[in-house]
């Protein structure tokens, strides 16, 4: 596996642009004699499928879901950063880079950071111009509001629904084109699988999920837009139907998947209430700005939280950081809170949650104060919970949220496979090893709304137009693999159902590669992964058919996916023999409890060829060069 | 607590459909709905018997997939709240719940409880956009929007395009819907170019795809999971007429 990560040479202030007038050019008279094949409608799918097909390329787009409307980018809450400067508080590109650069815990890619702080400004004017209504101060201009890891206002947000927004914004644009005639879309149709010719992406083989058809789609180019894979703890934020399927599938067929153990665990969702949970909330992070995190001192305490004297709470967070206290990082807070219900401090009825507090603040503040702030959140908690939390303090724990691992690409936004691009959080390629709080929106909107309609360009100039028949040899083999696979998972017809074990390859991974790892419980994993895997394929029962509407087959062919991304991911994490962001190694760590970092040996990507199931794969690096920023440790202390 | 289910089975688009009956035992209150379905499925799954299909993603009230009649009403008793979001506390021991998919010609049955939305994203088609070319904005506080008419503009927006209006209706009108997109593009400076063409194309669509009419009935604002407020239907209908009345001659130029 070759790496050429193609960064331009220069100044890092001048690298997009330059690099935007060294590129390849296709005329516009013969950009629709290409066809480019998207997968996936999210914030990057849907913005670079109605881009291109403004700029004159045939597009055929493809999602799993009954609308493009519907991708998980709508769920994300809190915002969207812009390097705007609007608030004159000494925001700008560089700012946002190196912050983005520091917060990822140097562990990401200079030069496509710049890009995305530079791009970020145009985010913003696109989606005012779509009539994207953000919030706005009365005098009628932009509103802005801070998030973790920066010290200037630079989040555009829409109330609690920003994701949401921009979503329908980019949906709707798609739309236009497809009104237009020059986007073609098929919904209800899952990607099974890339087809590679000679080296090279040329088409997919999809399922109609409906009628249970397979097809191949032939193209000049791929981008998969599909996401992350924080589904793999089968407890998460993320909405049910997110996989690794796309991403594994192109893994698969030769593309390098990058950091698949940079994880991020939110601090702050609404714990599980019993065996049949299906999926954790997240409650915005805003609230520790006024909550406080405590539990009881004694262990098993059975009193209700109002009925616990002062004296006998552990406000463990103001303890341990006196200066940073309930607002310590995300990652901090989420080990933190761990340790609590580990150790036998956990609050609820099954023990697992920690409270945040807002007595102190109805206090302080009145109680209309506080709801004016977090109405909206408290309602939504008080739905999920039955409990108000104006009168008993919220329980909370950590939950994976998003996943900065993904398809290896270079600063085109292609991956190692000629003609397969990667785009949005399918990439590897910003974060580094954590991602600060509304950078996923804005990545996702520059890779797809200004990035890669434009990098596309550059690779489809180069390459000779060769169309590929849907009766060529590779497209066969690859539609005959894809039956096959289902044919496989039809009839093993064994005892167990997808779901028990998606749920036992979950908890096997939230313990042995969730918020702490270790040498020990890594290699234990990787044990117990490939006899799981083996379980699954010999008593897995899949009912109904393949030929119409399966919702369990459609989950069994994800849940195979992560029985076999996971090992790679254990791979990840146990090579990784640091600390950094996300990742923390408890054999890392500095007399405080936080990351310790080894920059000497682990500046670098790493990035995973796939030699076979069951075969350890291989591990390619590519180092990571720090030009314009300090390498520095965080203190919260 | 223990309930009953009469739940809508319905093998394809050609299957008659029946409802059957399931007993659910063991029912958490802290469940939600569809965690109660899913428990449902993991048992029929054991016992050899397909599970009940139905649509769910975010399971968080925003993706708008879920959607189901429960009790006759559309995503069940608890107002403001997508079915995702209903918790079985809602309900009490030895209840018994009728559920059954979304009942509309326009949304026709795929299979059990999963309907085609898909007239939505056709009426969205019509005109549901401003055509702004990626690229070609202008500064984004080049245009200030009054604070109030931002909010408004959101309140339209925050539409999650579940379906439950229509299910409402007994008309099965997706002027809801429809009027969501309307106001919130009509309340903003930037949706004013297409103002009048958007409003045409987008109720034209809409009957098209067999929607009904509007008469009124506001079981839809009563249904809408995310409060939308019957008042833009009012703000659709006088920019239909504004815009019927503005209409061109074909060929006809600026000054006509």
């Amino acid at each position: 596996m070759e790496l050429h990560s193609n960064i331009p040479s220069g100044p890092i202030a001048d690298k997009w642009d330059k690099h935007r007038f060294d590129m390849k050019l296709v005329n516009p008279a013969n950009k629709r004699k290409y066809d480019v094949i998207i997968v996936g409608t999210g914030l990057a799918g849907a913005s670079a499928a109605a881009t291109m097909s403004e700029l004159g390329y045939n597009v055929k787009v493809f999602t799993y879901h009954d609308s493009p409307r519907r991708a998980h980018s709508i769920a994300a809450q809190g915002g969207i950063n812009a390097a705007k400067n609007y608030q004159g508080d000494g925001d700008s590109v560089f700012r946002l880079f190196y912050d983005t650069v520091k917060g990822g815990d140097f562990r990401s890619r200079e030069a496509n950071v710049y890009r995305l702080a530079q791009l970020s400004v145009n985010i913003i004017d696109q989606a005012v111009a779509q009539g994207v209504p953000f919030a706005r101060e009365y005098g009628g201009l932009l509103a802005n509001r801070s998030f973790g890891g920066a010290q200037v206002s630079r989040t555009f947000y829409a109330r609690g629904q920003t994701g949401q927004q921009l979503l329908l914004g980019a949906y709707q644009a798609l739309e236009r084109q497809i009104h237009d005639g020059s986007v073609e879309i098929s919904t209800r149709h899952e990607m099974m699988d890339v087809i590679v010719v000679d080296g090279v992406a040329r088409g997919i083989v999809t399922r109609d999920m409906v009628s249970g058809t397979i097809q191949s789609f032939t193209a000049d180019a791929v981008v998969l837009a599909t996401g992350g894979y924080s589904n793999v703890f089968f407890l998460s934020t993320n909405a049910k139907y997110c996989n690794v399927t796309a991403t594994w599938r192109a893994a698969r067929r030769g593309a390098g998947f990058a950091n698949p153990c940079y994880t991020q665990i939110h601090p702050t969702c609404i714990p599980p209430s019993g065996d049949y949970q299906s999926k954790l909330t997240l409650m915005s992070e805003s609230l520790r700005n006024d909550g406080r995190i405590w539990v009881p001192k004694h262990k098993d305490d059975a009193r209700g939280a109002r009925d616990i004297p002062e004296d006998e709470r552990d406000y463990y967070l103001e303890r341990f950081y006196p200066s940073f206290g309930n607002l310590s990082p995300r990652d901090i807070a989420s080990r933190r809170a761990k340790e609590m219900v580990d150790s036998g401090h956990g609050v609820g009825e099954m023990k697992n949650g920690v409270y945040l507090d807002f007595n102190d603040a109805i206090g302080r503040l009145g109680q209309d104060a506080v709801s004016e702030r977090y109405g909206n959140l408290f309602a939504m908690y008080e739905k999920i919970t039955g409990e108000n939390p104006y009168e008993t303090p919220m329980r909370i724990y950590p939950a994976p949220h998003y996943t900065m691992g993904g398809l290896w690409v270079d600063y085109d936004l292609m991956t190692n496979v000629p003609g397969l691009f990667a785009i949005g959080e399918a990439n590897f390629s910003d974060h580094g090893a954590n991602r600060l709080g509304a950078s996923a929106l804005m990545q996702g909107l520059a890779d797809g709304y200004f990035v890669v309609p434009l990098t596309i360009g550059n690779y489809l100039a180069r390459i000779t137009k060769n169309p590929i028949p849907t009766d060529h040899a590779a497209v066969k083999d690859t539609e005959a693999e894809v039956k096959s696979r289902l044919d496989k998972l039809m009839s093993v017809n064994g005892s167990r159902t997808v779901d028990s074990f998606h749920i036992e390859l979950g908890r096997l991974m939230w313990n042995a590669c969730g918020m702490e790892r270790s040498k020990e419980g890594l290699e234990d994993a990787l044990r117990r992964i490939p006899q799981l895997r083996e379980e699954f394929w010999r008593d897995v029962r899949v009912p109904g058919s393949a030929s119409n509407l399966n919702q369990s087959l459609e989950k069994a062919g994800r849940v195979a996916d992560f029985m076999e991304f996971a090992e790679v991911m254990c791979h990840d994490a146990l090579t990784r023999d640091e600390s950094c962001g996300a990742h923390y190694r408890v054999e890392h760590v500095t007399e405080d409890g936080e990351a310790r970092r080894d920059d000497e040996n682990f500046a670098h990507a790493s990035v995973w060829e796939f030699n076979g199931v069951g075969e350890a794969p291989s591990l390619h690096k590519e180092d990571l060069v720090f030009d314009n920023v300090q390498l520095s440790t965080r203190s919260y202390k | 607590m223990r309930l009953t289910l009469h739940v809508w089975r319905q093998q394809g688009p050609n299957d008659q459909g029946r409802l059957e009956r399931y007993e659910a035992n063991d029912v958490s209150e802290h469940m939600s709905f569809l965690e109660m379905l899913d428990v449902i499925n993991e048992r029929l799954t054991e016992d050899g018997e397909e599970p009940i299909a139905f649509e769910h993603d975010c399971r968080e009230g925003i993706c708008g997939s879920c959607g189901m009649m429960i009790n006759g009403v559309p995503h069940g008793p608890k107002t403001m709240t997508t079915a995702c979001q209903l918790h079985m506390r809602s309900f009490k021991d030895g209840d018994e719940i009728w559920i059954e998919p979304w009942r509309a010609t326009a949304f026709p049955v795929i299979k059990d409880l999963v309907v085609d939305r898909s007239g939505f994203d056709r009426i969205i088609q019509s005109g549901g956009y401003v055509s702004v070319r990626t690229g070609s904005a202008p500064d984004g506080n080049a245009i200030p929007i009054p604070k109030e008419d931002a909010d408004a503009a959101f309140d339209a927006a925050t539409c999650i395009g579940c379906g439950a209006c229509v299910a409402a209706c007994p008309n099965a009108s997706a002027m809801l819907f429809t009027s969501a997109k309307v106001a919130h593009l009509g309340l903003v400076p930037q949706g004013q170019t297409e103002r009048w063409d958007r409003v045409r194309g987008m109720v034209e669509t809409h009957d098209d795809e067999g929607f009904g009419n509007c008469t009124n009935h506001g079981a839809c604002q009563e249904a809408c999971p995310k409060g939308i407020s019957l008042d833009y239907i009012a703000q659709l209908n006088r920019d239909l007429i504004k815009a019927t009345l503005k209409a061109k001659p074909v060929g006809a130029g600026k000054d006509a």
